[in-house]
């Protein structure tokens, strides 16, 4: 069973007021896999959890064939490489930023960066397409160019599996696209394992292989983006009604939403016709 | 790839620069006083050596007082750059934490109760530190929870401990004889006259060997720029770092205000200025932020002792005063770059 990435077993983890529990997820290497759910239903605690940022109190989290928790700090930060959703870091330049991801390959007293550093810097700075801003500053950056830079950082820590926290939320459509095709582009040419959060349901379905829905502090389902993503499982979970057809183009699911407006004129007509057909 | 080492040169060209200014303002503190000697005469009294005059007036009283302007000047500023990187608060500055009101309250404590000729000049330097160490201890375990330090709220604890210090101090003050005040505000305004020069010496030691202890935690340092959560999932122990670059930002503060007295400003001002002059990687802005602050001190120390020559002005005047206006000036500069950017 060498295939899984990431195996999480009956996981009890969180803070006084909010526990996940139960959650028991396995990931198989080379998959990009969403995590979805409502506000407050518990995916970015379990985000934390594995990122190691939240200790756990009961269950494990396997990396490979490793648990999360007995590796140190240093030799996780190589196999997992984490984009937060919001990369503040002010005054330092792009590649200086982004060559921060070689931080965890560095002995504690090295102080100047390889050759090497540079070069796979370089390389990921290219491949995000954020080597043309690489002696501007962080901050001079729109926030769909921040993602990118997180995401060449990210890179240049040459992990096994990427996490990502709403890589998209705050952007534009060309933006969004942007980042999830380069994921996309990553998973499939470089083998990487990503697992993100993201709020928007048919990004999540059109991108990922594999969707784990949480709701309440549970696994509510996990599986195929048409296995997870029907219109009895969104209500059940969201409490809104939805109607899901398939994307012409990808024949992926897609959520369509209705304003109350709407529902009222259909139920309306539908009331209507019901009476009708009685008289 | 030559493009990407065009940082390094950079900074050794900063390193230079600063080293350059550094050996001047040397010297022209060496030249200036009661006395002057041409720049090129120092080198030649020092060389002949003997019993001249001009001789002992530099061994005895001017490369003293420069010495413990660069130490002081470089501790200050270097724990205000490291306190800076912690707290990731650019106005967090060594005296924000209440080194400065602990060590006053130690020194008004011990003149009130006329412990000070007890064992004769190192007891207000004794003083001094032991207050400002137990009031950072007292701030460090009000802000700690189940073994982990919560910075921000050991800002806030600082602030308020500072008051109470200051304020007990004044108390102290209100209640002493008239002498006594005047020995207690002659202290904290601060001062380069240090007739013990082993103390000099004690600090020059500190200072440096800080400076070197320093850069075995720029990697942290430079992580923590992202925040603590994003430099802990760099794989950098956070807590430990955070906790041992406090304790060597306490000891430099507490022993530059324990033989100095209160001078301001340089731990805020310095480091500030040269985050906007060199960047903000650690690497060159430790060493930086040493070397200026210990040109700043050296220089303010010559307006203070020439400017109402003969007699002295308190040094913590001249620094809060030329420091302030500098970086007033810096900072409309700045801001007024920016907005041209922007425009």
């Amino acid at each position: 069973m060498g295939s899984t990435i990431l195996n999480i077993q009956h996981l009890c983890c969180g803070y006084p007021k909010f526990q996940l529990s139960g959650i028991t997820v396995e990931m198989p290497k080379g998959s990009f896999t969403g995590i979805i759910g409502p506000n407050g239903s518990g995916k970015t605690t379990l985000f934390r959890a594995i990122t190691g940022t939240l200790g756990i109190k009961s269950g494990q989290i396997l990396l490979g064939d490793k648990n999360l928790h007995s590796l140190a700090p240093r030799q996780r930060a190589q196999r997992i490489a984490i984009v937060s959703q919001f990369i503040e870091s002010g005054d330092i330049s792009v590649e200086d930023y982004v060559l921060m991801g070689r931080i965890p390959y560095h002995s504690k007293f090295s102080f100047f960066e390889s050759e090497e550093d540079f070069e796979i810097a370089q390389k990921y700075m290219e491949m995000t397409g954020t080597w043309k801003f690489k002696d501007r500053l962080m901050s001079e950056l729109s926030g769909g160019e921040q993602q990118l830079a997180g995401i060449a950082r990210a890179l240049t820590q040459q992990p096994e599996l990427l996490l990502l926290d709403e890589p998209t939320s705050h952007l534009d459509i060309t933006h969004q696209v942007r980042i999830l095709n380069l994921l996309q582009q990553l998973n499939q040419e470089m083998g990487l394992s990503v697992l993100m959060v993201i709020h928007d349901l048919n990004l999540a379905s059109e991108y990922c292989d594999r969707l784990i829905l949480i709701n309440q502090g549970t696994v509510h389902m996990q599986g195929t983006p048409e296995e997870v993503l029907t219109f009895q499982n969104i209500e059940d979970v969201y409490q809104t009604v939805v109607v899901t057809q398939n994307n012409p183009l990808s024949g992926k699911p897609a959520i369509f939403l209705a304003s109350r407006k709407v529902l009222k004129e259909i139920q309306e007509r539908l009331a209507k016709g019901e009476q009708r057909k009685e008289d | 790839m030559v493009d990407m080492q065009k940082k390094y040169y950079r900074w050794s060209l900063y390193l230079a620069g600063l080293l350059i200014l550094l050996g001047f303002t040397v010297l022209v503190s060496l030249s200036i006083g009661e006395i002057n000697f041409g720049l090129g005469e120092i080198v030649n009294i020092l060389r002949k050596g003997g019993e001249s005059m001009e001789y002992t007036i530099l061994k005895q009283i001017r490369i003293p007082r420069v010495l413990l302007g660069i130490a002081v000047g470089g501790s200050l500023s270097l724990s205000g750059i490291l306190l800076q990187g912690v707290y990731r608060n650019p106005l967090v500055e060594p005296y924000t934490l209440g080194i400065s009101g602990g060590a006053s309250l130690g020194v008004a404590f011990v003149v009130v109760f006329g412990l000070h000729h007890l064992i004769g000049s190192f007891m207000l330097p004794l003083a001094g530190f032991v207050g400002s160490f137990l009031i950072i201890f007292l701030v460090y375990t009000l802000s700690t929870r189940n073994g982990k330090v919560n910075i921000q709220s050991m800002l806030l604890t600082g602030v308020m401990v500072s008051f109470i210090a200051s304020s007990t101090m004044m108390l102290l003050m209100s209640v002493t004889n008239s002498e006594n005040v005047h020995g207690i505000i002659f202290w904290i305004m601060g001062s380069l006259d240090e007739p013990d020069m082993s103390l000099t010496y004690t600090i020059l030691i500190i200072s440096i060997i800080s400076l070197f202890a320093s850069y075995l935690f720029v990697q942290p340092l430079n992580a923590l720029r992202l925040g603590e959560e994003k430099a802990k999932h760099l794989g950098i122990n956070t807590d430990t770092a955070i906790k041992l670059l406090f304790l060597m930002s306490s000891l430099l503060a507490g022993v530059s205000v324990a033989v100095a007295g209160i001078i301001g400003f340089v731990g805020l001002i310095i480091p500030h200025v040269m985050r906007l002059l060199v960047g903000s990687d650690y690497r060159i802005l430790l060493v930086s932020s040493f070397l200026s602050g210990a040109i700043f001190l050296v220089l303010s120390d010559v307006i203070a002792r020439t400017i109402i020559a003969p007699n002295e002005l308190p040094i913590g005047v001249i620094t809060g005063i030329i420091g302030g206006i500098v970086f007033l000036l810096m900072m409309s500069r700045s801001s007024y770059r920016a907005r041209k950017n922007n425009g």
